[in-house]
């Protein structure tokens, strides 16, 4: 038996830190102790030429379970969803070339939405780097600009120490994803193997710690408030600050708003609450942020599809900015006071300063603005037609809050069915609503699904999609077979690209080019074939029933095909160019 | 920055990514070895240079920036320009560098070639004081900079 197998079998009863024994290992053996090291149970991948001495490695040891996707793309995605719904990184493996490019949709898909991955590709040997080789690509340059960082290990010797920054560079500061590229050789190659217990880097040291005097200058804007906001985003979810927000907009009684992203950071059931905001956003959240004198941003980043035009954004508000990255603040919106910092420390250092001092918000203005937030509230902006004959799409992400008594993890691709998800589905915890918001990609659903009903066995897990996005990565619907996972697939299916649709309806006068599909699958054949549950659904009186029916499956994947009304559309809506008053409403 | 592959291209990618413009760029190892120096010249609203200067401050290969503008600060090019010098011309040419105090550093029967060093306005100064016709080839080094006085850019 080599050494390092033997080191394998040893460790496994035997905890060895770094530095006590002189042991050397491969490459290969290094890569997987080190993701030991770093507690990963999961690592989704695929194999290919330059990774097969990784592969060995896995295959002698039990420890991460390795995830075998059927494209590369759902790997990210699956590794995204683990990531989204834990909090803890999601890894990643893939082979050099066409793996590593496949790969790197769901690496930006990651980068935008800031979630840590760490994202390990083949490279061919470092002797044939630059030569054209066989499946060699530039995975370095190609992955630049869409990662958080990148690293290319051209000695053995680096390996562990560069694993251990990756890790440390995708979940520390403001998280992403860091890709690995390590050629093949020096899977191979032998050195002696110790991991670092920590790593300092002289050019990255993420801030924690909010400036007292900012967040002092804050609070006297926030007590002083008469028609205060709190819009909050995904950076309350990824700092596990919603426990701590939640806190503070009880205290001060302030309306609060969430992003697409920060959905779940604030109970959406509470009566505080007032929708999300934006393109599709409740008609009293972006009326509230249109007339707003205090803003109170909380790890949001001002994206185009909150603000709509940029000089009309909240034009008589003070606006406060918290936020770990400080290229965030000031970027499109320009801040009066702003605060760089975890936003978990900085809120839970403004919740101690309100509750040491007796300084509170006007109550008698508070409930002036109250009212007339439930003025704009009574507009029932989000209502729909009960009685159609049709089943309403809108209706069938209700019911699925109903049945799943509000407690399921749900995933979604993008358009349409993405907008009624975060629309209809009310979520009260983090990590629940788990979608691509920034780089918008159709096919994450899937794939995502996987990760977070990985991480979460017993847990219901919805992904509410589309005819369209489905058949992005609908080949997963093997992956789902191969490990037994009992995801519940909602296909909204209206025979369109629903959302380019409802564009070419309003701004291209209903010049539908190429958003209609003329040869649809058989969906549930579909997804028998693949081994699993199919149901279609064309009348709106079986939609409960089925929807009931399919979460009793509790470990088989249901494959839902709803018939839905095609020409529904996603209202309320602020066309491009338009300010947060500007709405159009059903 | 760290004296790292690819350290430079982050940078310029960045600027490419985001519009912003590069008007020069120069880098080169420091004292240390592990560390190299980059001057960047760029152009842009006090919102556009505040927006610059944090994303590069995110990239991870960046140690620390200095916006040399922000005080009191010495900026040097240095230029090579082959120049057509045969015949009445040459002493002309050579009045004219001396006046910029420039060194002519090669001469032939035909031409004449000036190491000039200093700010970018001079270096366009003496290109304009030519008569076009006889400029063969310039070679601009882009700008390096350093701050006066005690404030300094070292880690």
């Amino acid at each position: 038996m080599p050494v390092a197998r033997a080191f394998f079998y040893a460790e496994k009863s035997n905890n060895i830190t770094s530095g006590e024994y002189q042991v050397e290992l491969t490459g290969a053996d290094i890569f997987v102790r080190s993701l030991h090291e770093e507690g990963v149970e999961y690592i989704f991948g695929y194999p290919g030429g330059a990774v097969l001495h990784i592969y060995d490695a896995l295959y002698n040891q039990d420890k991460v379970h390795h995830i075998l996707v059927r494209h590369e793309q759902a790997a990210t995605h699956a590794a995204d969803g683990y990531a989204r719904s834990t909090g803890k990184p999601g890894v990643v493996i893939v082979t050099s070339g066409p793996g590593a490019t496949n790969a790197v949709t769901g690496i930006a898909t990651a980068y935008m939405d800031s979630i840590p991955l760490v994202v390990f590709t083949g490279q061919v040997p470092t002797h044939l780097i630059g030569n054209d080789a066989f499946q060699e690509a530039d995975n370095i340059g190609i992955t630049r600009p869409c990662v958080k960082h990148n690293f290319l290990v051209k000695d053995v010797r680096d390996l562990a120490g560069t694993i251990k920054k990756a890790f440390y560079v995708a979940t520390t500061g403001r998280p992403g994803p860091v890709v690995v590229d390590i050629p093949k050789d020096v899977t191979a190659e032998k050195a002696v193997y110790s991991y670092p217990d920590s790593v300092k880097m002289r050019s990255y040291n993420p801030v924690h710690v909010g400036h007292a005097g900012q967040i002092k200058r804050a609070l006297k804007l926030l007590v002083d408030a008469k028609r205060p906001m709190l819009y909050t985003g995904g950076g309350v979810i990824l700092g596990n600050a919603a426990t701590s927000l939640t806190k503070l907009a009880r205290l001060l009684n302030f309306p609060v708003t969430n992003t697409l992203m920060g959905l779940g950071a604030y109970p959406a059931t509470d009566p505080q609450f007032v929708g999300m905001l934006g393109m599709h956003g409740t008609y009293e959240a972006n009326m509230a942020m249109h007339h707003c004198d205090v803003l109170l941003a909380v790890g949001a980043r001002f994206d185009d599809r909150v603000t709509g035009n940029i000089e009309k954004f909240c034009p008589h508000a003070k606006i406060v900015h918290i936020d770990i990255d400080p290229a965030s603040i000031s970027k499109n919106v320009k801040v009066d006071v702003p605060i760089v910092g975890c936003v978990d420390n900085v809120l839970r250092v403004m919740l101690k300063e309100l509750k040491a001092g007796d300084e509170r918000p006007d109550a008698a203005a508070l409930g002036e603005w109250w009212q007339q937030i439930d003025e704009w509230r009574s507009k029932d902006c989000l209502g729909y037609d009960r009685d159609s004959d049709l089943i309403k799409p809108q209706f069938v992400v209700e019911t699925l809050y109903k049945v799943t008594g509000g407690d399921a993890f749900v995933t979604s691709d993008v358009g349409q069915h993405q907008m009624w998800a975060a629309q209809f589905y009310k979520f009260d915890k983090p990590r629940r609503w788990i979608n691509s918001g920034g780089l918008g990609t159709m096919g994450f659903g899937l794939p995502a699904a996987m990760g977070v009903q990985l991480a979460h066995p017993d847990a219901t897990v919805a992904c509410i999609t589309g005819e369209g996005s489905i058949q992005m990565c609908i080949q997963e619907l093997s992956t789902c077979k191969q490990y037994a996972l009992p995801i519940k697939v909602i296909n909204l299916n209206n025979g369109y690209l629903g959302m380019v649709r409802q564009w070419q309806e309003f701004f291209y006068q209903k010049r539908y080019a190429m958003s209609y599909m003329e040869s649809l699958p058989d969906f549930v054949k579909l997804a028998e074939s693949y081994g699993h549950v199919g149901m279609q659904i064309t009348r709106p009186q079986d939609v409960e029933g089925a929807l009931q029916e399919a979460m009793q499956q509790k470990d088989r994947l249901v494959f839902m095909d709803f018939l839905t009304d095609k020409s529904e559309n996603v209202y309320p809506m602020i066309p491009a160019g338009g300010g947060q008053n500007e709405m159009i409403l059903i | 920055m760290e004296n790292e592959a690819g350290a430079l291209s982050r940078v310029a990618g960045l600027f490419s990514a985001r519009g912003y413009n590069i008007e020069s760029l120069t880098v080169a190892p420091t004292e240390d070895p592990s560390l190299s120096r980059m001057t960047l010249v760029t152009r842009g609203t006090d919102e556009v240079i505040e927006q610059i200067t944090k994303q590069l401050n995110k990239l991870v290969d960046v140690v620390k920036l200095l916006d040399m503008t922000d005080g009191p600060h010495i900026e040097r090019e240095m230029m090579l320009v082959k120049l057509q010098a045969a015949g009445g011309n040459r002493n002309e040419l050579k009045r004219t560098a001396d006046i910029f105090r420039g060194r002519i550093i090669d001469v032939t029967d035909q031409s004449y070639t000036v190491e000039l060093t200093g700010s970018g306005d001079k270096l366009d100064a003496f290109l304009q004081a030519l008569d076009p016709g006889v400029i063969i080839e310039v070679v601009r080094s882009g700008v390096s900079g350093i701050a006066r006085g005690a404030r300094s850019l070292k880690i």
